[in-house]
């Protein structure tokens, strides 16, 4: 048996690892902040562990749920502190626990030489216990708890080195953006209390699920609005742009929150409220074309770009719109199945990043790495795993999930479906080609480190992309075992993570499936399974395959055989490719189209006209007025406040002889 | 002894009892900073009474803790005091933040001592004598001794030779609608004989307060725009970034808000219901546009306490979008966040007050990178500016959230676009709250930051911060304690009953099957 009541401890540990940390962390020695912090993490771990083996068992409830207080509560409405536990949020906590573990383990010998380490851990548990309320609630306001929360963590671990402006602004970047699909979530949230007077999910999805004649109008309202606030979370056009500015932060962080957990918070939610999507074919129509847009336009952008943190940024937003799709197809499980192994694969990417820029004492370029791959064994054996299984090629865990996605979109009914899946397999192409050419350029050809390092000092500029790694410069080394445990630990997920998922057309039992059963039998997606294709299903796989084994052959040439290659074809297509390396100036347009005007019309006719012209204005002269009235007034004014007391009251007798004695008569 | 009958009178009257005796005692060494601590402290303690005795069961309408005996027969003005959801609150804060007010001033008043200590005793007699008036005359009393003290704290103590051309300004500004609304008040008596405030609300309720239509509406006019004016409300905001630039710490935490949103409900909604009802789509699109016009114009300054008066013009105006929806979400958020302002305002000013005592300065360019030297001041900061951008788990998401949701509910098509107007709120605070944090604290050192060695907080200045602080979380974490008894006075003023509340008002017909009713009114209770 379960004790339920071990639920609440799943949030609140990390929270009392965050309290002690936050509070006395600076006075502690860092092996008694790091034993907290990973106490904090690994006895959720622990218990998710022990509830997974209690859900899994048999005559165990499809799920669990717990109310404690209510947390706001007025005449009519009310808002519970309640979790509520299912299959869906059992691989959410796996993933969050168990990943989150791992990064903490990592963390540990990462961040050994940084200042203000142990806020670096008070922060990280802070953001676990924030995700672990998100993933647990039982209601949208206790959900928006966890989203803001998350929010909040990254804000704080973003701007984390915040001397250094440019972490300053990405931080408060990422906070801002995300308060705009904030904003559309809170509005979701309006109208869901005015149509079903309550914010709990059982109520609301039981409600439209009682009455199939619902569709569209409200429920379209609702649901695009939530849809704002998953592209905010989940970084989807047009709300993308934190996420590649957000690697200013150290890179666990990185791989914790901006790749495996918190972005993936938006995908969760569209998958939790999917018995609202489902009735509105028009929002998920919406959800599916900026899953493919984004998908496609993040790996443009990633193929250009030379700082190996971006490179995964954008491969993460790509990958993101991924799930997106899936989402917007009907296909939740899929989206969550992607989303699984996605957190596998990006967080082994990104640690081995980290373990690449941690060897090379703070670089994060490219162009100044190469032939890395004898140097640090292990970090390139446990990267080129996570960049086969994100490449797509069977049978690491990123096939599964992906093709998954892309036969679900062949096979829906949208009638864009044959288009998204084409998209996505135009991503898949690219992606095997970014991570390919960040293999490479990374592990393979002539060591560029030494080179950069030469004349950067001798140009005295330093580079100093993560503050504390670049003071203590040495030789290229591999990473401690701490660091390389948890690498090896997700390379090993990263190949055999997928295995959940084998479709029946590949001769597997999809198990993830079954498991994610209960929580979306209501959804569309069974629908389409029960027509499933099996040769079908087999013809797009070997497509998509054929698709990466290109985008590797393509990398290989332009980056193996003949470096060099790649530079001439940029300078044939001088505009295309500064297109492309700018991002499509996509925040240079905002800046122009919303920001800057907005601020000028503030300052011009909000400041300069309405409130010193017109507010100021009629307040003084309605001052000025006064004064004039006539000089006795003037001379009150003038100076002796005091005086006006006397003048209230003889004033007040004034009005009142004249109404008492009815000199004024209606 | 039972103290439920004298103990407003006690808690209005003792900082003013308070004052004579400062009048008295020598301005030696620290002497007088303690006294005024230990009335205020002695106050604080008094208004906890309050919610410790409050009957959270007691019938709607009803007052308690009441005091009501004769004091001049013709006219029937009686000396009446008494407390209900509404005011309750309001009185506990103010009771907060006076020891506040002192224990920040402690430093940087030190020249005319007595008098400031004085004037902000009386400022603290003449707030509480608005909250605990259930007399209108009494009440008025009140209201106008509001004025005096706060305008010679900004004429004498400001800090710039402008001091008193704000005091003036801001003198003329409350001054000419509370003499209007003088008038009202006389008009009032002369047509019902009373100056007593249930029995006012009690004829209003019937109708049975004049049968002179215009008049009525000009008299309600007369009222809110006093209060308008006070809260205040776009666009009669006028003298707000003045008096708020120019006056002191403990002057500028109780500066706006509190006062014009009670009378607002108690007088507006409480005498004229009707013409507040019909008024309201004018001040709900006046809120939303104050809130956005706030926090835009906010977002620009270079002067940080100008940047908080803003900010503040954003977060009064939230209450009152609130208030004028007259749903039980609105008007329970909006007295919610009317204590939220109070608190979240507070804290802000206080540490604003605090960099400019260590650097002379409020302009945001002479500051940056100061979060490496003064981490307590830092965290104290974020977490303030969390509860004031509305953070879930801290205090002002709980306000916001609900007034937010209250203009949705008030079923009117069009104010889904005040709703989405006032919302798009939360980006641009968020958007000014943070760029003040960045420009302060982080990045590289600034032209004072460098030059001048601060220190971070000492002893005093926690233990002025920290209650705040800590009410913050626990009003953001516990809301229903606070919400029990503001939750029946919003029900009595609201137009939805609660039956009607608890069918969703739908588009489509739910079926009442499966629709729990017992959960919602289990909810309602506790």
């Amino acid at each position: 048996m379960f004790n339920t009541n071990l639920l609440w401890l799943i949030p609140l540990l990390p929270f009392t690892g965050f309290l002690i940390n936050g509070t006395i962390g600076r006075k502690l020695s860092r092996p008694v902040v790091t034993a907290i912090a990973l106490l904090a993490t690994a006895y959720p771990a622990y218990i998710v562990a022990t509830l997974w083996m209690y859900m899994k068992s048999a005559g165990a409830p499809e799920s669990i749920s717990i109310v404690s207080r209510p947390w706001i509560a007025i005449t009519g409405f009310h808002v519970d502190f309640a979790f509520t536990v299912d299959h869906l949020t059992l691989i959410m906590l796996g993933v969050v626990t168990g990943v989150g573990f791992l990064i903490h383990l990592y963390s540990a010998g990462y961040m050994a030489h940084e200042d203000g380490y142990w806020r670096f851990f008070a922060y990280l548990n802070l953001f676990m216990f924030f995700m672990l309320v998100l993933v647990l609630s039982s209601n949208f306001l206790l959900l928006f708890v966890g989203w803001e929360g998350v929010g909040l963590a990254s804000y704080l671990l973003i701007g984390f080195y915040f001397k250094k402006d440019s972490a300053a602004n990405a931080g408060k970047k990422a906070f801002v953006v995300n308060r705009i699909g904030d904003f559309g979530f809170l509005l979701a949230m309006f109208l869901i209390i005015s149509h079903f007077g309550s914010l709990d999910f059982h109520h609301v999805f039981s409600n439209i699920a009682a009455n199939p004649d619902w569709k569209g109008g409200t429920l379209t309202a609702i649901a695009l609005l939530l849809v704002l606030g998953a592209a905010g979370k989940s970084a989807q056009i047009p709300l993308y742009v934190w996420l590649p500015d957000a690697m200013e932060g150290p890179t666990p962080v990185s791989a914790l929150i901006h790749a495996a957990t918190m972005v993936t918070a938006g995908i969760y939610m569209v998958a939790r409220c999917h018995v609202l999507f489902d009735r509105s074919p028009y929002a998920l129509g919406v959800v599916a074309i900026i899953g493919a847009a984004t998908a496609l336009f993040a790996a443009c952008i990633g193929m250009v770009q030379n700082d190996i943190k971006r490179v995964l940024a954008y491969s993460t937003v790509s990958q993101l719109g991924y799930m997106f799709l899936a989402c917007g197809v009907g296909a939740y499980t899929a989206g969550i199945f992607h989303l699984l192994t996605h957190a596998f694969f990006k967080a082994l990417l990104f640690l081995a990043a980290g373990s690449v820029i941690h060897a090379l004492s703070g670089e994060q370029d490219m162009r100044n790495m190469g032939g890395l791959r004898k140097r640090i064994p292990v970090t390139f054996w446990t990267m080129t795993m996570g960049v086969i299984a994100i490449a797509g090629i069977p049978p690491w865990a990123g096939f599964f999930s992906k093709d998954e996605i892309l036969y679900q979109a062949f096979v829906s009914p949208n009638p864009l479906g044959k288009l998204l899946w084409f998209v996505g397999l135009v991503t898949a192409l690219m992606t095997s080609f970014y991570m390919f050419r960040l293999w490479f350029k990374t592990f393979f050809g002539e060591s560029r480190f030494e080179a950069s390092q030469a004349a950067q000092a001798h140009s005295h500029a330093a580079h100093t992309d993560e503050a504390g790694h670049a003071t203590h410069a040495h030789g290229v080394h591999e990473s401690p075992a701490i660091m390389t445990i948890p690498l090896i630990v997700l390379a090993i997920l990263s190949i055999v993570g997928g295995w959940v998922g084998v479709p029946a057309a590949l001769g597997g039992h999809n198990e993830i499936e079954a498991f994610l059963e209960p929580v979306f039998t209501s959804g569309t997606a069974e629908a389409v399974a029960t027509v499933a294709n099996h040769s079908l299903e087999l013809t797009l796989a070997v497509v998509s395959v054929l698709a990466a084994a290109l985008g590797f052959v393509i990398a290989f040439a332009l980056y193996y055989k003949k470096p060099g290659t790649a530079a001439a074809f940029a300078k044939k297509a001088p505009a295309l490719y500064r297109l492309v390396d700018n991002k499509f100036y996509v925040d240079e347009i905002y800046d122009a189209v919303i920001i800057t005007p907005l601020l000028m019309f503030t300052r011009l006719f909000l400041g300069g006209f309405v409130d010193s012209g017109l507010v100021n204005g009629s307040g003084a002269l309605a001052g000025l007025t006064t004064r004039g009235l006539s000089s006795v007034t003037r001379r009150i004014q003038s100076g002796n406040i005091r005086s006006y007391a006397g003048w209230l009251a003889i004033g007040a007798a004034a009005v009142m002889i004249v109404m008492l004695f009815g000199f004024w008569q209606h | 002894m039972n103290l439920d009958h004298s103990i407003l009178t006690l808690l209005t009257f003792t900082p003013l009892v308070g004052a004579v005796l400062l009048a008295f005692l020598p301005d030696k060494g620290k002497t007088l900073q303690w006294a005024a601590l230990a009335i205020t402290l002695l106050t604080f303690l008094m208004t906890l009474h309050l919610p410790a005795h409050f009957s959270y069961n007691a019938a709607a309408g009803t007052y308690q803790f009441e005091q009501n005996i004769g004091w001049i027969d013709s006219p029937a003005i009686r000396y009446h005091l008494g407390v209900d959801g509404l005011s309750m609150w309001l009185i506990v804060l103010t009771g907060l933040l006076a020891p506040l007010g002192v224990l920040i001033s402690w430093n940087t008043i030190s020249e005319r001592k007595k008098l400031f200590y004085i004037f902000f005793l009386l400022q603290q007699v003449a707030m509480l004598g608005v909250f605990v008036s259930l007399d209108l005359f009494l009440y008025y009393a009140f209201w106008e001794l509001t004025l005096v003290p706060m305008t010679l704290l900004i004429g004498v103590f400001g800090r710039t030779d402008n001091r008193r051309r704000a005091a003036i300004k801001y003198f003329l500004y409350a001054f000419i609608p509370s003499a209007v609304m003088l008038v009202a008040v006389l008009w009032l008596y002369v047509n019902t004989g009373t100056f007593d405030i249930p029995q006012l609300i009690a004829l209003a309720t019937r109708h049975g307060i004049s049968t002179n239509n215009a008049g009525l509406w000009l008299c309600s006019l007369a009222f809110l725009g006093a209060f308008a004016v006070k809260v205040p409300v776009f666009p009669l905001h006028g003298w707000l970034s003045d008096a708020v630039s120019e006056a002191p710490t403990a002057a500028v935490m109780v500066l706006a808000g509190k006062l014009g949103l009670y009378s607002i409900l108690r007088f507006s909604f409480g005498i004229f219901p009707d013409q507040s009802r019909h008024i309201a789509p004018l001040l709900i699109a006046l809120a939303a546009i104050g809130i956005v016009y706030g926090a835009l114009l906010a977002l620009v300054q270079k002067d940080l306490k100008k940047l908080a008066a803003y900010g503040t013009l954003g977060h009064v105006s939230v209450a009152v979008l609130g208030l004028f929806t007259f749903t039980i979400a609105g008007i329970d958020g909006g007295i919610y966040q009317t204590l939220n302002e109070g608190i979240g305002g507070a804290a802000l000013f206080m540490l604003l007050g605090l960099l400019y005592e260590r650097y002379g300065t409020y302009d945001v360019r002479e500051f940056g990178g100061l979060a490496g030297k003064f981490p307590w001041m830092v965290t104290l900061f974020v977490i303030t500016t969390l509860s004031v951008i509305g953070l879930p788990i801290l205090n002002g998401f709980v306000g916001e959230f609900l007034v937010f949701s209250g203009v949705m509910q008030a079923n009117v098509l069009h104010h889904a676009f005040w709703t989405a107007l006032a919302t798009s709120g939360v980006i641009l605070t968020a958007a000014y709250m943070l760029l003040m944090i960045q420009r302060v604290f982080y990045g590289s050192l600034g032209l004072k930051s460098k030059s001048v060695t601060g220190w971070d907080l000492d002893a005093r200045e926690h233990l002025a911060l920290w209650p705040l602080i800590l009410v913050m979380l626990a009003m953001g974490v516990a809301s229903p304690y606070w919400m029990q008894a503001i939750d029946p006075a919003g029900v009595v003023l609201a137009d939805e009953t609660p039956d009607a509340s608890q069918t969703p008002k739908a588009v489509y017909s739910v079926p009442g099957s499966n629709f729990p009713q017992q959960q919602f009114q289990e909810g309602g209770q506790r």
